[in-house]
């Protein structure tokens, strides 16, 4: 430590108000992108084992003489199984951790919003499991010889990324919840995991649920975005779907509105409690 | 307060309700309890005691991470709990053995991830980071990932990462914790060059290492169970004793019941005693130094040898002793 602090560059301007808000979520979406890459192993996770799955489905299909876009429908729900865990173990249950690492504190204790660590982790997530989701989608697609029939791609875009923004916002208001549940958190997420796969119809259309059971689903983005969107990229798509295109994406709309809103309102529930009891930080009490 | 003020407490409390208790008999631990205290700008102020002494709990009230149950606080201005929004630019926190950031990100990044929280523009941030890490001797390293580092090395990270934000009023709570004699030095290092370079900013240090205390801070405060017992510069502090003598004694083991023998000796105000491999360790506070005679025979008469036996200068350790009536150690252990 020999060099002095005196030719240190002072600190003459801070970012406030909606600048500081998208320093926050790039720099808190950064270590999502980078991590990416930096950890190869994940994509070998998040893209050959979900593709192993989506195979299965695949081989029994054809076993069965299903029609061809049942196949192209268990490739899409492959491909999208990928964010739905990427919500359920890097997003809903992000927080908990931070609070074990002590990031929480210092996410709290910094001038930023915490709606804009969440949004950064979302967004973050968002990105690194898009590619994900592609590698799935193309080795299916090639593997399996998909075919296609696109009716507007600037609708298929519209309807993933609502979905996208449903989906986050509902693990951003996960985030806070689990941050309230504390240590069970992962074992929330373990009971969530397979039954979310099932009411999704990540492999199958999910009109099959029937009416009454197939509305109850549509309370996770993943069902009717699903649906939606395989509507827009497969011949059978609008036989097979459950609701109309618009009605869907209202519905995701919707959803997409109450999410974050319900999660900005949980967020500063919770961190006004925690700071009332004592709990937000610290994981002994 | 005052603007010349850059910490105020007003009878500040906090009592945690413990989880388990019964609902008809609920269980509270009370962590701190009316503590008034006033640190002006530019000071370095410790506060000392040992470990569950309310340290940690002042600490989270001030970095407005934790509501007080009772009193009020204020930093840099304003008050913690009805202006926590005035109060974080102003400051940043750096604790002992804290494992913030990623792993997977590099120092520079970790780094620059958390200046962009404080909405600092890229080429100051960079600048600093690249210039903070030369001075803690951590630029070779400015491209390792964070799980890379030794405890030590990023230890030294999480330094440059309060200090990164140039706060107003910084909180070190344990920053030495766990860190090798080396690396505690050159973290005391960096800190008091950073306060000699920057006399208007505030520290506030937390540390149950007294020798820490007392190099580095201007000012010290005493606690322990939540209260704070004494509060003044630790020469100060020191003078408290000047009229008693201090004396450390390396003795043959004990047996039982020569500790008690000392309570009806004249002249013996306090006595600590520290068993050790082999041996035990006294340390004694004597009104005057013709009392040793009579500890020398209490311990001849219950067969202890003196292996070695030392006068020495008061330290903020006997001070400590003095309030509380126990060591820091044996405070620790009671408080467990």
């Amino acid at each position: 430590m020999a060099t002095t602090l005196a030719s240190l560059p002072p600190v003459t301007h801070t970012d406030q108000g909606w600048r500081l808000f998208l320093r926050t979520v790039v720099a808190r979406a950064y270590p999502r992108v980078v991590g990416q890459m930096r950890e190869p192993m994940w994509i070998f996770f998040e893209t050959f084992l979900p593709f192993l799955a989506t195979c299965g489905y695949v081989f029994v299909y054809r076993a069965i003489r299903a029609p061809e876009d049942f196949v192209g429908f268990a490739v899409m729900g492959g491909a999208m199984t990928a964010f739905w865990l990427n919500v359920m173990w890097l997003m809903a249950s992000q927080l908990y951790w931070e609070k074990e690492t002590g990031n929480l504190a210092l996410y709290i204790m910094a001038p930023n919003s915490l709606m804009a660590i969440l949004l950064g982790m979302a967004i973050g997530g968002l990105f690194a499991t898009s590619l994900r989701a592609a590698v799935v989608m193309i080795l299916g697609t090639w593997f399996f010889h998909i075919h296609f029939v696109v009716s507007s791609f600037a609708q298929l875009f519209a309807v993933f990324l609502l979905t996208m923004v449903a989906l986050y916002g509902l693990g951003m208001m996960f985030a806070s919840l689990f941050l309230l549940f504390g240590r069970e958190a992962w074992q929330i997420v373990m009971m969530l995991q397979e039954p979310v796969y099932f009411l999704s119809g990540f492999y199958f259309p999910v009109k099959s649920f029937g009416f009454v059971m197939a509305m109850a689903a549509s309370l996770l983005p993943l069902t009717l975005g699903m649906d939606a969107m395989r509507q827009l990229v497969f011949a059978s798509g609008p036989t097979l779907g459950f609701l109309s295109v618009p009605v869907e994406v209202a519905v995701l709309v919707t959803l997409a509105i109450a999410f974050l809103v319900a999660s900005k309102l949980w967020i500063d529930r919770i961190l006004q409690l925690a700071r009332h009891e004592g709990t937000l930080t610290d994981r002994r009490r | 307060m005052t603007e010349s003020q850059a910490i105020k407490t007003e009878n500040l409390g906090r009592t945690y309700k413990i989880r388990g208790a019964k609902k008809g008999n609920p269980k509270e631990l009370v962590a701190l309890s009316g503590v008034n205290l006033e640190v002006p700008r530019g000071e370095f102020f410790g506060l000392l005691g040992p470990n569950g002494a309310g340290k940690t709990t002042l600490i989270k009230i001030l970095v407005t991470l934790l509501a007080p149950t009772t009193g009020r606080a204020f930093v840099a201005g304003h008050d913690v709990a009805r202006q926590p929004d005035a109060v974080r630019p102003r400051i940043n926190m750096v604790s002992g053995g804290e494992s913030s950031g990623y792993g997977l990100l590099t120092v520079r990044e970790n780094l620059w991830m958390f200046g962009q929280f404080y909405g600092m523009d890229n080429p100051t941030t960079l600048q600093r980071i690249d210039r903070l890490l030369e001075v803690v001797g951590l630029k070779d390293r400015v491209n390792t990932k964070t799980s890379d580092l030794s405890t030590g090395l990023r230890q030294k990270m999480n330094i440059v990462r309060g200090f990164l934000t140039d706060p107003e009023v910084i909180f070190l709570d344990e920053p030495t914790l766990g860190l090798d004699v080396s690396a505690s030095r050159d973290v005391r290092r960096f800190i008091r060059d950073w306060v000699a370079e920057r006399p208007n900013r505030t520290v506030l240090l937390t540390t149950h290492y007294m020798a820490e205390a007392e190099e580095l801070c201007d000012r010290v405060a005493i606690i322990n169970a939540g209260k704070v017992l004494a509060c003044d510069a630790p020469a100060t502090l020191k003078k408290r004793l000047q009229r008693e003598v201090i004396f450390h004694l390396d003795i043959s083991p004990l047996r039982n019941g020569t500790l008690n023998a000392f309570d009806r000796l004249p002249g013996v105000r306090k006595v600590v005693h520290t068993p050790q491999d082999g041996k035990s360790e006294l340390e004694l506070i004597l009104e005057a130094d013709d009392a040793l005679s009579g500890v020398i025979g209490a311990l001849t008469s219950h067969d202890a040898h003196i292996l070695n036996l030392q006068k020495r200068e008061p330290t903020l350790e006997d001070v400590f002793v003095d309030l509380v009536g126990m060591s820091m150690t044996e405070a620790e252990k009671a408080g467990g």
